[in-house]
């Protein structure tokens, strides 16, 4: 469960920990790349089909719900199997709110990420005593569960049952040219950038040294003074956070919400998004986004027949070739680059 | 009294299944030291082959072995080819190669062989044994082979030097490889022990279940609730906690009033994160004491 930037572990000085990605030298490229990006992702919308739009708002969804796991797994050193879980209950959340109570969907967000972090507050709680896989197992009754409860009988009356709900997707305001599609893909965009935006000062901060600390090594976290336990159950609750928000914009995207889109499936799709893009890293999600996205459609067009096994030969390749994830790969990269540069001016 | 010795014993039928399994699962992660997300699509791959040795009018033992040998060598030699130069990758990448190779032979399977249910022969025959025809004489059978399984298997971890070796290679590499074990290899003879014990669970478990590229989706992820709960570093512990999860979820079906039938999984899954609550390293399991 190592991230693969600060493995070293206790040998590390503390202030050590803080990411790699941005160390002193490179802060201003790194703002370069941000924005390029950002304007590029702005572009898209006005250029691009509207299924395409549609596409890459759902790849947005999913960086989110990926970043979500990642905050966990990769800066915590918490496994879950049990994501699709808090997708599932943001998205129910939104749909809820909107269908039964008229709530306008922006509003639902906020309600989504409360009612998960709540939840996986709560279920980081006897979670604390759990570790690796005996913690994977109990997550993974959370994402057993979930569908199961969502069609539970008594509960129809909120849910829909198996039917699930249907909602519409939102208007733009007025004042803006555009459609439907376009607006939700510009809104999660903005949601996305302030939580992507918040997830870093929050890994920079002290809270996230203490994050990272107990994953690095419980024991010396705790001696100096960390409280592991609610750092642990804050962190599940963050995560969980994160992961509704996703489900709640995904829900809005899709415009349905039924419990068979949140089996434990989804959680394996989160898992791998998160492996492939880079434990630990926070752009990495963007990459695990479009993977997860992307990658099941392109086998599926190579061969209908054999898409899982071209699906799983791309991801056996991937993690053949960039076995600590894409973030990983291009800090490896970088780092060929320069000693290469530096080589060719000293001789 | 009545309903409740009927569906123990339906419990214990279906737990018969989830034990086998958790075996494989324990199997592995004694040689491997990590949890096979793959293990059940590699044990239907096996019947498959098994079931094909059939289709071309072969005796029933003999594709059976057919299946346990042809298993065995496909274990090893997917340790060496997918596994062996990835040994280095953080564990979560050895995460998602599982998948990978879930997805692999799922797809394959569906592709040589189609989607549609297939009988699996049982050499045990189907007919009632007790409980009113609930436990029949395939499932004592099946039982009957899980237990002896682990007897043959305890022998060999505590009573041969290979036994031994296998494990030391599994706990400390490191230290193993100094004394001269051949740690590499011994990983690699776990994949292949685990595989051709996956292929007995699984053409024990076709008959049951009938034969399909999924039907072994829901079995393993039971096998792997029994395995954790038994303990994952004990046979014995596995094979009981398999059985405890088949007859707590048929239990729960049955006397937890209105909620049970619905909801039973989660019910059964409720129960044993509360038992890990108490025993978090599994009822039988060591509990692992880290050097600070």
């Amino acid at each position: 469960m190592s991230a693969p930037e600060h493995t070293a572990g206790q040998s590390v000085p503390f202030d050590a920990a803080l990411g790699t990605a941005e160390s002193a030298a490179q802060p201003a490229r790194h703002h370069w790349a941000i924005a390029g990006v950002v304007i590029v992702a702005l572009l898209i919308p006005l250029i691009g089909k509207s299924f395409i739009v549609f596409q890459l708002t759902l790849v947005m969804v999913y960086a989110l719900a990926i970043l979500g796991l990642n905050l966990l797994t990769g800066f915590n050193g918490q496994f879950s199997l049990g994501h699709s879980a808090f997708y599932g209950i943001g998205a129910y959340t939104a749909a809820i709110l909107m269908d039964q109570a008229d709530i306008p969907y922006y509003a639902t967000l906020p309600a989504a990420g409360a009612a998960c972090f709540v939840v996986g507050f709560l279920f980081g709680l006897p979670a604390l005593r759990l570790q690796g896989i005996y913690l994977a197992l109990a997550t993974f009754a959370l994402a057993i569960a979930m569908p199961q409860i969502l069609k539970f009988h008594p509960l129809e009356g909120l849910t829909g049952g198996v039917q699930g709900i249907s909602i519409l997707k939102p208007d733009p305001p007025g004042f803006l040219p555009i459609d439907a599609d376009q607006w939700l893909y510009y809104f999660t965009l903005l949601v996305l950038l302030v939580m992507f935006a918040a997830a870093a000062n929050l890994v920079r901060s002290r809270t996230g040294r203490a994050i990272m600390a107990i994953r690095d090594n419980p024991i010396a976290a705790a001696a100096m003074g960390i409280n592991t336990s609610l750092y642990k159950s804050l962190t599940f609750g963050v995560s969980a956070f994160y992961t509704g928000i996703a489900g709640a914009l995904g829900a809005l995207a899709i415009q349905f919400v039924a419990p068979d889109s949140f089996t434990f499936l989804l959680s394996v799709s989160l898992l791998v998004g998160l492996v492939v893009g880079g434990v630990g890293s926070i752009p990495g999600c963007l990459i695990g986004g479009l993977f997860v996205l992307f990658v099941p459609n392109l086998a599926e067009k190579v061969s209908t027949g054999l898409a899982g096994a071209i699906y799983g030969v791309i991801l056996l390749l991937v993690i053949f070739v960039m076995p600590s994830g894409a973030a990983g790969f291009v800090r490896l990269a970088g780092a060929h680059f320069a000693r290469w540069r530096s080589s060719r001016r000293s001789s | 009294m009545e309903l409740f010795l009927q569906q123990v014993m339906a419990g214990l039928a279906t737990g018969g299944i989830y034990a086998c399994m958790a075996l494989a699962v324990v199997m592995i992660y004694q040689a491997i030291d990590h949890l096979n997300f793959a293990q059940g699509e590699m044990a239907m791959f096996s019947t498959f082959i098994a079931w094909q040795l059939i289709q071309w009018g072969q005796p029933f033992w003999f594709a059976f072995i057919a299946a346990i040998v042809l298993s065995f060598i496909g274990g090893v030699l997917i340790e060496r080819l997918l596994f062996k130069p990835i040994h280095d990758a953080p564990i979560l990448s050895h995460v998602v190669a599982f998948i990978a190779l879930f997805s692999i032979l799922n797809s394959l399977a569906g592709f040589i062989w189609d989607f549609n249910l297939k009988t699996f022969p049982s050499p045990f025959g189907n007919k009632p044994l007790l409980g009113g025809g609930l436990l029949g004489t395939h499932e004592a059978g099946m039982i009957g082979v899980t237990i002896l399984l682990l007897g043959i298997l305890y022998v060999f971890f505590r009573g041969t030097r290979l036994g031994l070796a296998m494990r030391a290679a599994a706990a400390n590499p490191e230290s193993a490889r100094l004394v001269g074990i051949r740690v590499g290899w011994m990983t690699a003879l776990g994949w292949g022990m685990a595989a051709a014990i996956g292929a007995v669970a699984g053409m024990l478990i076709a008959p049951v279940v009938f034969l399909e590229p999924n039907m072994m989706l829901g079995v393993l992820l039971y096998g792997f609730a029994g395995a954790v709960l038994g303990g994952l570093t004990s046979p014995g512990g596995a094979v009981l906690g398999g059985f405890a999860v088949g007859v707590i979820e048929n239990l729960a079906g049955a006397f937890i009033p209105y909620v049970g039938r619905e909801l039973k999984l989660t019910i059964a899954l409720v129960l044993i994160v509360a038992v890990l609550m108490v025993r978090p390293s599994g009822i039988f399991g060591r509990r692992v004491v880290s050097r600070v």
